[in-house]
This record gives C-alpha cells, sequence and structure tokens, in this order.
C-alpha cells in the first residue's frame, strides 16, 4: 500500500509539472490583462519544438526547442493581440486549431506515418540527497527530472517578480487599470506583449517537459486539452505562484489517480478516469468563481498605446 | 465573462482588395506549408481542386456531404457568438446528438422504422442542448467562462462516446469499439439519387434560411443581437433579462449541434464509433467567422469549407498529404478574418477604441 502511495505521488508531481509551467506562465500573461486560450497550441508547439530539438542529439537542445516552439507560437499571439487588437479569444482559438494542425502535418511529413514511436533522449529523475529519502513526500518531490526542481525556482521567481519588482507592480496595473498604467507613463501593449511571450516561453517549457520527462516521445495532439486544465488552474490558484503550483498538483493528482486505481483493480469503466480532470476542472471553475476576483481588464482589446 | 465586439460581414467593412489579399495569402502560406513539408505542391493543389469540384462526384458525394455537418455546427456556433456567447463546444454537442440518435435508431428503428429516425433526429437536438445546458447553467450560476467549460465538455463528451462503444452500445461481436449498424429504415432518405447526398442537407439549408428569417425579422432576433452587441443596454434601456435570452440561445446553438451529430450518424456513417466527427464542431467556428456571423451566409462559408475538407481528403489520397493541414488552413482563416477587422476598425476608429 505505502509502495502504491508513494508511487501516486511521484506520479502526481510528475503530472502536475507541465500543468504547472503552463499554468505559471498564463498566471504572468492574466496579470497583465491577456488570457491566451491559445496556450494548448503554445504547448502542442513547445512539444513538437522539444522532439525537433531532441531529435538533433540532446535533451538540452530539445528543452532549447521546446521554449523557441512555445515562445514562436505565444509571439503570432502576441502580435494578433496587442498590436492588431484582436480578440483575445478568437485569436487564442485559431492558434490552438493551427498549432494543432501544423504540428500534426510536421510530424507526419517529417518523421513519416508509420506510427511508431520515436526514440529521443529524455530526462531522467535526480534525487536530491537528504530530501529525497524523507518518507512518503520526498521521493515525490525530491526524486524528479531537473526540470520539476527548475519549475520550483520559477514559483519563487515568478512570485518575487509579480509582487517585488517595479515591472511586476506595472504588469500588475495594466492588467488592472490600463488607462491609469498609460497615465503613469507604461505602455501597456508593450508589457502585455512581454508578458505574452513569458507564458510563450513558459508554455514551451511545458511542452518539453511533457516530451523529454513525462511521455518520452511526440505523439499528434498530445497536449490533450492541457492548456485549458491550465487556465482553470489559474483561476483555481487565485492568479498567484503559489496557489497556481498547489492547484497544478490537485490536478496531477486527479490525473494520477486512474494509475492508482488501476493498480489497485476496479470495475469502473476507465474513460472514467481519463474524463475525470476535466469533470474536475469544471467543478473547481464552478467553485472558485463566485468568490475571487479576477485581473479588472482581463481579455479588454481597447488597449492603447505601443 | 468576455464579450466579443460585434463581427461584421467581413464584405460591408473589407473592401473586395482586401478579401482578394488575403485569399491569395492564404493560398500561398499553403504552398508554402507544402513545400515545407517537402510535398509536391502542383500535384497537391490539382488534387485539392479536383477533389472538391472536379465532378459532380466530388460536388454531390463529397463537397455537400461534407458541408452538411459544417452548416448546421457552423450555424449554431454563428448564432451564439452573436448573442456575445463563445460556444467552442460544437464538437461535444455533435458528438453527443450522434450518440443519442444511435441509441434512438437501434433502440426503436426495429418496432418504429421510419418514426424512429424523426425521433432520433429530435433526440440529437436535445441532447446537444443538453451537453450545452451544463455550461450555460455554470456561466449563469456562477459566472463560469464558457469557453472553457465547452471544451471541457468536448472532451468528457468524446470519452463519454469511447465508453458507449466499448460498453452499452458496443456491437454484438464486441470486436470492435463501433455501434451496430442502425436498421435501413431509420437511415436518412437520399436526396439526389446516384449519389450520396442525403435529406440532412436539407435539413441545413431549412435550419439556416429560418435562422436568417427569424433573427431578420422577429423579435426573437433582435433580442438575440441586441444582447450579443451591447448587453448592458439591452438590460437597462430594452428591459431584457440578459440571462435568460443568453441562456435560450447557449440551449439552441447546443440543440443544433446535436442535430448536425444526429444527421451525420443516419446520413452517412449509419453506426457509431469514436472518430465519427473529424472536428467539424472546430471547423464551424472558421464557418461561422467567414459568414460574419450572418445565418443566411453560413450556407455559403459551410459549403466552401466542405469542399476545403473534400479537396483535402483528396490530396491525402492523391499526394499523400496529412488531412490535419486542413485545420491549418481554418486557422489562418480565422486569424486573417479576426485580424483585418481589427486592423480595419483601428484605423477607422482611429486610437479612441470603442469599450467591449
Amino acid at each position: 500500500m505505502t509502495e502504491a502511495l508513494t508511487a501516486f505521488l511521484e506520479a502526481t508531481v510528475r503530472t502536475a509539472t507541465p500543468l504547472a509551467f503552463a499554468a505559471l506562465g498564463e498566471t504572468v500573461s492574466e496579470r497583465a490583462g491577456v488570457i491566451n486560450v491559445g496556450l494548448e497550441g503554445v504547448i502542442i508547439a513547445g512539444c513538437f519544438g522539444a522532439l525537433v530539438g531532441a531529435q538533433g542529439g540532446s535533451v538540452e537542445m530539445g528543452l532549447l526547442g521546446g521554449v523557441l516552439g512555445g515562445a514562436a507560437s505565444a509571439g503570432v499571439f502576441a502580435l494578433f493581440v496587442t498590436w492588431l487588437r484582436a480578440d483575445q479569444i478568437i485569436t487564442g482559438t485559431a492558434l490552438t486549431l493551427g498549432a494543432l494542425g501544423l504540428t500534426g502535418t510536421l510530424y507526419r511529413s517529417l518523421f513519416g506515418t508509420t506510427g511508431a514511436a520515436l526514440t529521443i533522449p529524455t530526462l531522467r529523475p535526480i534525487a536530491i540527497p537528504v530530501l529525497s529519502d524523507l518518507p512518503l513526500f520526498g521521493a515525490a518531490f525530491f526524486r524528479q527530472p531537473v526540470v520539476t526542481y527548475l519549475l520550483y525556482l520559477l514559483v519563487g521567481l515568478v512570485w518575487w517578480f509579480l509582487t517585488r519588482t517595479h515591472a511586476g507592480l506595472a504588469l500588475r496595473a495594466v492588467g488592472e487599470q490600463p488607462e491609469a498604467a498609460e497615465a503613469a507613463g507604461i505602455r501597456p501593449a508593450r508589457l502585455q506583449a512581454a508578458a505574452v511571450l513569458v507564458s510563450g516561453v513558459l508554455g514551451g517549457m511545458a511542452g518539453a517537459s511533457l516530451v523529454l520527462a513525462q511521455v518520452g516521445t511526440f505523439t499528434e495532439g498530445m497536449s490533450a486539452g492541457r492548456g485549458f486544465i491550465a487556465i482553470a488552474i489559474v483561476a483555481l490558484g487565485r492568479w498567484r505562484p503559489l496557489g497556481v503550483a498547489l492547484a497544478a498538483l490537485l490536478f496531477g493528482g486527479a490525473t494520477a489517480l486512474q494509475y492508482l486505481l488501476q493498480s489497485m483493480g476496479t470495475d469502473l469503466p476507465y474513460q472514467l478516469f481519463l474524463a475525470f480532470p476535466y469533470i474536475l476542472t469544471l467543478v473547481v471553475l464552478a467553485a472558485g468563481s463566485a468568490r475571487v476576483r479576477a485581473p479588472a481588464a482581463l481579455g479588454r482589446r481597447n488597449i492603447t498605446g505601443h | 465573462m468576455t464579450r466579443l465586439a460585434p463581427l461584421r460581414p467581413s464584405a460591408s467593412v473589407a473592401p473586395l482588395v482586401l478579401t482578394l489579399a488575403l485569399a491569395i495569402g492564404i493560398v500561398a502560406l499553403l504552398a508554402a506549408i507544402l513545400t515545407l513539408g517537402g510535398f509536391n505542391v502542383g500535384r497537391a493543389m490539382t488534387a485539392l481542386v479536383r477533389g472538391a469540384g472536379g465532378s459532380s462526384y466530388a460536388i454531390f458525394s463529397a463537397t455537400l456531404v461534407r458541408a452538411t455537418p459544417l452548416i448546421l455546427t457552423g450555424l449554431a456556433v454563428a448564432l451564439a457568438f452573436k448573442a456575445g456567447i463563445l460556444n467552442i463546444g460544437a464538437e461535444g454537442q455533435l458528438l453527443t446528438g450522434a450518440a443519442v440518435a444511435a441509441a434512438v435508431a437501434l433502440g426503436m428503428g426495429p418496432s418504429l422504422g421510419a418514426g424512429a429516425l424523426v425521433i432520433a433526429l429530435i433526440a440529437a437536438a436535445a441532447g446537444g442542448a443538453l451537453c450545452a445546458a451544463l455550461p450555460a447553467w455554470l456561466q449563469r450560476r456562477f459566472g463560469v467562462l464558457e469557453v472553457i467549460s465547452t471544451i471541457m465538455m468536448n472532451f468528457i463528451a468524446l470519452y463519454g462516446v469511447g465508453y458507449l462503444v466499448r460498453g452499452p452500445l458496443q456491437e454484438p461481436t464486441r470486436a470492435y469499439p463501433q455501434s451496430s449498424a442502425i436498421p435501413d429504415a431509420t437511415h436518412l432518405p437520399i436526396l439526389i439519387p446516384g449519389t450520396r447526398l442525403h435529406v440532412g442537407f436539407a435539413i441545413a439549408v431549412i435550419a439556416t434560411l429560418a435562422a436568417w428569417y427569424v433573427t431578420r425579422n422577429l423579435a426573437a432576433g433582435f433580442r438575440l443581437r441586441v444582447v450579443g452587441s451591447n448587453p448592458s443596454a439591452a438590460a437597462s434601456a430594452g428591459g431584457l433579462d440578459v440571462p435568460a435570452v443568453t441562456f435560450r440561445v447557449f440551449l439552441l446553438s447546443g440543440a443544433l449541434a446535436g442535430l448536425a451529430g444526429g444527421v451525420e450518424l443516419t446520413g452517412v456513417t449509419y453506426a457509431l464509433y469514436e472518430n465519427i466527427s473529424p472536428g467539424y464542431g472546430y471547423t464551424a467556428i472558421a464557418v461561422a467567422l467567414l459568414a460574419g456571423l450572418h445565418p443566411g451566409l453560413v450556407l455559403a462559408s459551410g459549403i466552401l469549407l466542405g469542399a476545403l475538407e473534400a479537396g483535402a481528403a483528396a490530396m491525402q489520397r492523391e499526394a499523400g498529404v496529412p488531412l490535419v493541414l486542413v485545420s491549418v488552413v481554418e486557422a489562418l482563416i480565422i486569424l486573417a478574418i479576426v485580424g483585418a477587422q481589427a486592423f480595419l476598425s483601428r484605423r477607422s476608429a482611429g486610437s479612441t477604441g470603442a469599450g467591449t
């Protein structure tokens, strides 16, 4: 039983890692007033970038490829939303549609349609001495691939940036009151574009960690709704980095639950477990949105100033 | 809730030159992607044109058959968007409609015959409406962003169908993840003898004309438009119950998408399986936006994108180009439209920017 629980907790942190990367990035862009429904597309672009990079021979190239893929797709979104001031939701939907199609097309044309999984270098778990020997949670949190440790650092870094720096304050001002921010000499569109690019880098990391640390290969549409779940995680985490990380853990647990229950043997249809994270998202959104307030200017597109 | 700024038919805002430039730009980008993927561009493009409209078979048995679910789901998305509801869940609503239609046709078909077909289609619409009811209720009661909730419903519906075709609705030999074929009496009749075009196309055309008439001439259509374009004015000056109107349009949108699923099942596939929709519900967004959310124009844009899908299928057969390339083209169409509209409205409004 303890073994099953340890395995469950490890799987929880492992599956939560890509979700947390994506949600952390989305937190930055939503605090600046931009909701990127195209996050799903950013993640799949990151996945594909990681595949292409890792095919180049090293896992580091994979990470770089993932980040570049995510940033490039978010760049397209930023261009439309902050420069052209196009509708955020529709642009994001198109980005997802396009990124899923483009990665699918390129994957089939570059790597063939045989369906044989490509073998690429992957990230192995690294045990941190002492900490990983802690009972129950030690292995779960401290015997993980390096990207998970990077994530721990980023949670703190994003918190520090948003709450303790001038740039972070300006970014939040843009998300709450763009007119006032502009009157104070801030250029909202430029700051929003930067925030979207940051979310692209982190969304790309989400894709890269999915490919390099979790699945070990690329399959079409492997993002499987994680971008949308990440947006729900941001709301559940109340737009705060630590809250978002904890919310990601909850969803990691919801996904890992299927492994735990499968190992225990159950008569419930497995589709129910597959659907569980999506059902949980609905419940969480209903429970969460009643009490918390999103950044005031979230989703607005009439922001001036470049 | 995030609301759309009113979208207008691009013809009224965009000069013909711009439309033409967008078309050329999209074709150029398509060619670039094909080149990048290492495909024979000339052969692929020829296959695309031939598969979409090169013969009467291509037109009646491929393009119009594929256009049918696109018109119905496109109509569902157009009406919702017009009322300010971002229903991205047409895919899940379509799947639910198809599943319900399959259950009714299999259950009642043997005893009721063609009567079961009518019940199946009505039940499919009801199933789609039910699938939209949860996001609609979550939005009204808790203010949950319907973009996310409808997408979640798409995944839930997909796994639901996956369960049905491996469980209660699986064919008796239990060898394949699909249902039995529905009885012949519950098939939608063929519209033009010698083709695969079924009565569902006529249903789609009638639905389009009805929606056009209602939104143009009746009070209900006026309410829908005013709630979508200016909810606060609709509530304060018009005395409209905005949440109630929104809720009803949301259900209607779901019903249309559910009907699309019922029509696809009884007119084309005759059995339920997981991949029954190649993403019609997502393509529907491109259909609706290309039509400028105009119900009448949905007919034209649905046929156009039906032609694109039929052509893409030929491109896959003859030039080995993956079918998923279609979604890239659709994304480009959507981006081109929202980009051009934003650009034009920004130019005409200067930098004052009306509030959304």
